[in-house]
């Protein structure tokens, strides 16, 4: 390795926060000793019951689930408003949606509970629900964003609709719809969080645990570990945006 | 080639098109001009299905253009529009290998077309294949964009306003190219503008189209020698008219072998406007012309000859 692409590695930040996110999941029981010193008061001044580890992949896997069917739904609604038949819904769907965000996700956790019952399940509707209007969004906009000309020709040409769609106005789209990608998922892992509350595995169970037993140390925990996440994801979604935009940006 | 029977298209209670009968033969040039609102836009969309017609019918080939898969007859006829068109996230090879793709031509073949394509308008290949759309000038895309309509060797190269956002020397040069592309390959062509110098320069019948209706379809020189109505005469310039009518003629027919006069020859390319004035600037009634390539003085052009022909020197 040539020492200016190490030097541009070094400084880097995103395999440095990469790093220090798997360290402190994996490495948080050998970090005992400093928060029994930072918190001489608490009687157990690190979260147990459960690995970080494991919460980390709950917590993932949560968001990932979710994360997925606010793609799939919000891109295939985005797309269906935004040609033929399916103009006249629009307003129905964005409303839809925007109400789907209105509504705070402790709130649709707490009348998911009564209907589906307490775990893993509720907390995946409500995150799925609460990720969808910036998905839905970035649909509408990033398809709209392709220019007049653009589908015009694509027409004159002799591309088929499908062929339109997929060759010219979803990856024309893409940058936009990426972004939308990304506010949905990090505002998804820090939601994620709160599912703790009805039963779920995730990052939230030690800041819930902590803030109903008054343990500072749990609470410092989990969300040192969910922020570093979200940061890390969001430089992920940075990086990906830059590589499938590159055809735009001036070189 | 291609042929308008009583076509007529309207938008709620606006006819844009109303009524329109055109044949279109083979090799031909044929621009569509007009103010805006002309109809002569969605006369061009008409021939390749883009814009739906409501009366009449239209035929390519000698068929009913309604008996074609939309995607099939537009694939055998090029199109081409202002810059915006090219696909901003394509380089320019695929950009100009879309329609053979979407007829699965095998990949050398598709090569080999771009490259022979860029070549053509003057791009040179191992410099342009790879670049994007945002990477070129203005001009430059215009000249993929020509190149992308050629493509797969369409039967009709369909244009509009192909080269209404360009400057005008980038124009020109792509007009030049144009007709030499016309002129090597006989292909038919079909183009709207609104530029009348365009016109004039380019195509072998003018079509003048004034709310949806065609007002006089001929040559050039017919329609600025003989307008049919005062609308054709304003619309080619009124007091202009004579100039634009000179302006297609090249002095070489005119020349009167062997003689010979002073000053800086005139090639014989150049047109009778480019002679008077030269007639003006010099200040003289004799102009010596010589051949363009060579050099070699060909004869003198009299002031008298923009009028006539000379008479055969007994």
């Amino acid at each position: 390795m040539t020492w200016p692409r190490l030097h541009r590695l070094l400084r880097d930040p995103l395999p440095w926060l990469t790093a220090a996110l798997l360290l402190l999941v994996w490495g948080m029981p050998s970090l005992k000793p400093l928060f029994a010193a930072w918190f001489p008061t608490l009687d157990r001044p690190l979260y147990e019951q459960e690995s970080f580890a494991a919460l980390s992949m709950s917590h993932v896997a949560i968001v990932a689930a979710s994360s997925a069917v606010s793609l799939a739904v919000g891109v295939a609604a985005g797309l269906f408003v935004t040609r033929g038949a399916g103009r006249e819904f629009r307003p129905l769907v964005e409303t839809l949606v925007a109400i789907g965000q209105t509504v705070p996700p402790v709130a649709v956790l707490a009348l998911a509970v009564p209907l589906i019952g307490f775990g893993a399940l509720p907390a995946l509707i409500a995150l799925a629900l609460y990720g969808l209007l910036p998905i839905v969004r970035a649909t509408i906009a990033g398809i709209e964003s392709v220019p007049q000309g653009v589908l015009e020709v694509a027409d004159g040409l002799g591309l088929t609709r499908l062929q339109r769609l997929q060759r010219t106005e979803l990856p024309l789209a893409l940058p936009v719809l990426l972004a939308g990608v990304r506010s949905s998922v990090i505002i998804n892992i820090g939601t994620a969080a709160i599912a703790s509350t009805v039963g779920a595995r995730t990052l939230g169970s030690p800041i819930i645990v902590g803030l109903a037993g008054f343990n500072t140390a749990y609470v410092l925990q989990g969300a040192v570990v969910v922020a570093l996440m979200a940061v890390v994801v969001d430089l992920g979604f940075e990086r990906l945006g830059a590589r499938w935009g590159r055809w735009r940006a001036a070189v | 080639m291609i042929e308008l029977r009583e076509v007529g298209k309207s938008y709620g209670a606006v006819r844009a098109v109303d009524g329109v009968s055109l044949t279109i033969e083979r090799a031909e040039f044929v621009v569509l001009i007009g103010a805006s609102g002309s109809g002569k836009s969605t006369l061009l969309k008409m021939i390749n299905r883009l814009v739906e017609h409501d009366q009449g019918m239209v035929l390519f080939q000698g068929e009913q253009i309604r008996a074609f898969k939309p995607e099939d007859l537009r694939r055998r006829m090029g199109y081409a529009i202002q810059s915006i068109g090219l696909f901003p996230h394509w380089s320019v090879a695929r950009n100009i290998a879309t329609v053979p793709q979407l007829l699965r031509w095998p990949r050398e073949r598709i090569a080999a077309r771009v490259d022979e394509l860029l070549a053509l308008l003057d791009l040179e290949p191992a410099l342009y294949r790879e670049r994007y759309p945002h990477q070129l000038s203005g001009g430059q895309q215009q000249r993929v964009g020509v190149a992308r309509a050629l493509a797969a060797d369409p039967e009709v190269l369909l244009m509009d306003e192909p080269f209404g956002a360009l400057d005008p020397i980038s124009r020109q040069a792509l007009q030049h190219e144009l007709i030499r592309i016309h002129r090597a390959s006989r292909r038919t062509i079909v183009m709207v503008t609104h530029d009348i110098g365009e016109a004039l320069r380019l195509a072998t019948r003018i079509v003048l189209l004034d709310r949806g209706r065609i007002v006089q379809a001929g040559t050039p020189a017919q329609l600025l020698a003989h307008p049919a109505d005062d609308f054709v005469r304003e619309f080619f310039g009124g007091d202009e008219r004579g100039l634009r009518l000179l302006a297609l003629q090249p002095v070489a027919e005119r020349v009167h072998a062997g003689e010979s006069a002073p000053g800086e020859p005139l090639p014989h390319t150049a047109s009778l406007r480019d002679a008077l004035s030269q007639f003006i600037a010099r200040g003289v009634s004799r102009l010596p012309v010589a051949d363009a390539a060579s050099g070699r003085v060909l004869g003198a052009i009299h002031f008298d000859d923009l009028l006539a022909p000379p008479s055969p020197t007994p």
